[in-house]
């Protein structure tokens, strides 16, 4: 090692092209200056949304700061381009932050945890370790069968999908750091508590039988020991593939909140989905349970019913079901769960979801 | 030599077909591929995220969707070892 730097760091320039450590010492300095590079082109396009939107929308295109059209353009042209840009930068570093978590090391760091404590890992491990749902089942399978209890199993189950980066960016561009973190913290309490009422539940026995039947070997951690431009690619890679799948819902999204925001009468939510709606929260919970729309698609929406008089509670709880519970996982799951262990994990989820809508319209 | 892609028709688990079938093509072998969507059997590999991608018997990827040159240096390897 002492020799390789040696050489690396030896004036001659003669000889070190050819030497390894020294080809890798270069493409990381260049990798860093284009890393440095693309933070100042970002930060330039953040910079030049607002006064972009605004010289198109009454320069260019003259219009009038009280029409309607007005409202909804200068609402998509200047929230559009930030939340996306945001969703670069955010999926970038989360991207490189999940580069040092797999399932396979969340596995091992979850088996023989305590139940409480265990439920409370699992959360924050759901939020940290890359999840996809589709890959639930054998992740299921993979924690029962290491001795992980089937609450703390849950707990993740339950966090991984609710608190995900494309949520938290939409809900810091459209309602503020405050939500965001409401979000984040009721979020991850219902998943440890939920997590923890399932297991005391004791349902053990309403898991598919086939399931214990399985018998896995040593899993083998197929993810090699990541370099750091390894890991930058890595965030590169959750950048092409998470925001090259969401943006035309991100874009859809705020085109329709656009739309409300500048067409929708005032005050007209504040009559279904108002504070003093009784029934709101539950409404909104059982319509939001079978909608399947990622976090991209409904969080600007929401935002702009808000400003119409939806309740924050209300609005929280539908979000949370839409994001947080969705059919196609409940379909795949049932390849593992029984219908009781099924009908316990979303009622338990639901009726957390609801708690927390309605301590949030009673609060504030 | 034997090629499996555990998969339970994700659009991920397609992709990664797609990819090595490909990569064995471009590279004239003549080597069998075939998708496992049954949950029973790619358990049996004992991994937690799909896809997956099994030379041999041995899982080689699991979770992500390799680069098709990665892929077929893992195929090269495992053709090369099991001469």
């Amino acid at each position: 090692m002492a020799e390789q730097k040696a050489i690396a760091g030896a004036p001659k320039a003669g000889c070190a092209c050819s030497n390894e450590a020294a080809t890798q010492a270069i493409s990381r300095g260049r990798l860093m200056l284009w890393l440095a590079a693309g933070l100042a082109v970002w930060i330039l396009l953040y910079l030049a949304i607002e006064p972009g939107a605004s010289w198109l929308i009454y320069d260019l295109f003259k219009l009038d700061r009280t029409d309607h059209l007005a409202a909804s353009l200068a609402f998509f042209l200047y929230e559009a381009p930030r939340v996306l840009l945001l969703l670069v930068m955010v999926v970038f570093a989360v991207g490189i932050v999940r580069s040092f978590f797999t399932p396979e090391r969340t596995r091992q760091m979850l088996a023989g945890k305590r139940e409480f404590a265990g439920n409370v890992m699992a959360a924050g491990l759901g939020i940290l370790t890359p999840f996809c749902t589709c890959s639930a089942v054998p992740l299921f399978i993979g924690f029962v069968e290491t001795g992980i209890p089937l609450g703390v199993t849950f707990s993740f189950l339950i966090a991984a999908p609710m608190i995900n980066e494309v949520a938290l960016v939409l809900l810091f561009g459209m309602f503020g750091w405050k939500v965001t973190l409401l979000y984040v913290v009721t979020g991850l309490s219902i998943a440890i508590l939920a997590g923890w009422i399932i297991g005391r539940l004791k349902l053990e026995r309403h898991v598919e039988d086939w399931v214990y039947q399985v018998k896995m070997g040593e899993t083998a951690d197929t993810s090699r020991q990541l370099d750091f431009p390894g890991r930058v690619y890595y965030g590169l890679d959750a950048v092409r593939e998470i925001v090259g799948k969401v943006w035309p819902y991100v874009l859809a999204g705020i085109a329709v909140g656009a739309a409300i925001h500048g067409y929708v009468p005032e005050g007209l939510m504040a009559s279904f989905m108002g504070k003093d709606v009784w029934w709101a929260v539950p409404a909104a919970v059982l319509i939001g349970v079978p909608i399947y729309s990622n976090a991209a698609g409904i969080i600007p929406v929401m935002q702009a019913l808000m400003e119409k008089g939806a309740a924050l509670g209300t609005t929280l709880a539908f979000m949370m079901a839409v994001i947080g519970l969705s059919l196609p996982e409940t379909i795949i799951l049932r390849k593992v769960l029984k219908w009781p262990l099924i009908a316990a994990f979303l009622g338990v989820v639901a009726a957390g979801i609801i708690i927390v809508g309605y301590v949030f319209n009673a609060v504030l | 030599m034997k090629i499996k892609i555990l998969g339970t028709g994700c659009t991920r688990c397609n992709s990664l077909e797609k990819t090595v079938r490909e990569a064995v093509k471009e590279l004239g072998y003549d080597v069998g591929v075939e998708h496992v969507t049954d949950f029973k059997k790619i358990m049996e590999y004992s991994l937690l995220m799909t896809p997956g991608l099994v030379i041999d018997e041995k899982v080689v990827s699991s979770g992500s969707v390799p680069k098709k040159d990665e892929i077929k240096k893992m195929i090269k390897t495992a053709m090369e070892a099991g001469k």
